[in-house]
């Protein structure tokens, strides 16, 4: 397989801390230029929201506000919890040049491949 | 390309059975409600998009919440007729991606519609809704019929 943005399959077998997480659904579009990664977190707000490297591995964390039970439940179906993905990063994405922002709880990232890895063209004297 | 469907591996072609399979998942749905609509929705491939509803009760208002993240507000449709409350709506896949390579195809897009059956009665011309951080928030004043009242017991 390609190296690419991809899961890390470790991290699920790791005991988790007492707090649980749903994992966000993502598309993750390839361009010359880079990776598009975009990740689905209703109830996260751009304060709430923590992206951290750690070597070629990126953590998503979202936290929904913790939301005051309006009243009586009559029917549920969403899942309270907190959000929290990890992928393991592609060696040719600048890690330095990553952008984030979050709009109407679609977290979009920007993952921008380095200047030396994209496919260029050589002109012939 | 059909901007309404998940992306596939080309060359595979979808599977036909699942006409059968929706009509037996909503069967289940209607018996156990909660529980199994919230495995159902996960599901995707016998689902389509159905987004995640939460209706709550209090004194004075019915409130309903939807997940609905990444969309515009325009293309949110919100109707109440009758004593059942209707969102619906379409999600648009960017054009932008269109030639991109894609490695993980996880988001729904394409129309979905939902469905409430309000337990009370509600002040239609006082209904609000919200969409705020990929929420929609409805909130849905009782009729002063529908109210709890309090009655004073006066002793003689």
């Amino acid at each position: 397989m390609k190296a690419t943005v991809q899961n890390d399959q470790r991290r699920g077998t790791e005991p988790q801390p007492a707090r649980e997480y749903v994992s966000p659904e993502v598309n993750i579009f390839e361009t010359s230029d880079g990776y598009v990664l975009e990740a689905e977190m209703p109830g996260v707000s751009k304060e709430s929201l923590e992206i951290t490297l750690e070597g070629n591995e990126m953590t998503i964390v979202g936290r929904r506000k913790d939301e005051a039970m309006p009243g009586e439940p009559l029917f549920r179906e969403r899942a309270l919890t907190d959000y929290r993905r990890v992928f393991e990063l592609d060696p040719a994405i600048d890690t330095g040049k990553i952008a984030a922002k979050i709009e109407q709880g679609l977290l979009t990232l920007t993952l921008p491949k380095s200047e030396r890895v994209k496919p260029r063209r050589i002109t012939v004297d | 390309m059909n901007s309404l469907t998940r992306w596939q591996r080309p060359g595979l072609t979808t599977w036909p059975g699942f006409g059968r399979l929706t009509d037996l998942r909503d069967e289940i749905d209607r018996l156990f409600e909660s529980p199994l609509a919230e495995m159902a929705r996960t599901s995707h491939l016998l689902s389509g998009w159905t987004p995640a509803l939460d209706l709550y009760e209090d004194k004075d208002n019915l409130l309903v919440k939807v997940e609905l993240p990444g969309m515009k507000r325009e293309d949110i449709d919100v109707s109440l007729h009758e004593g059942s409350l209707s969102i619906s709506g379409e999600r648009k896949s960017e054009q932008k991606h269109q030639d991109a390579d894609v490695y993980r195809a996880e988001r729904f897009f394409g129309r979905f519609q939902r469905t409430v059956t309000l337990p009370t009665p509600v002040a239609a011309e006082k209904v609000e809704a919200q969409y705020k951080d990929g929420i929609l928030t409805i909130t849905l004043p009782k009729t002063e019929e529908a109210k709890p009242k309090h009655i004073d017991v006066n002793v003689s």
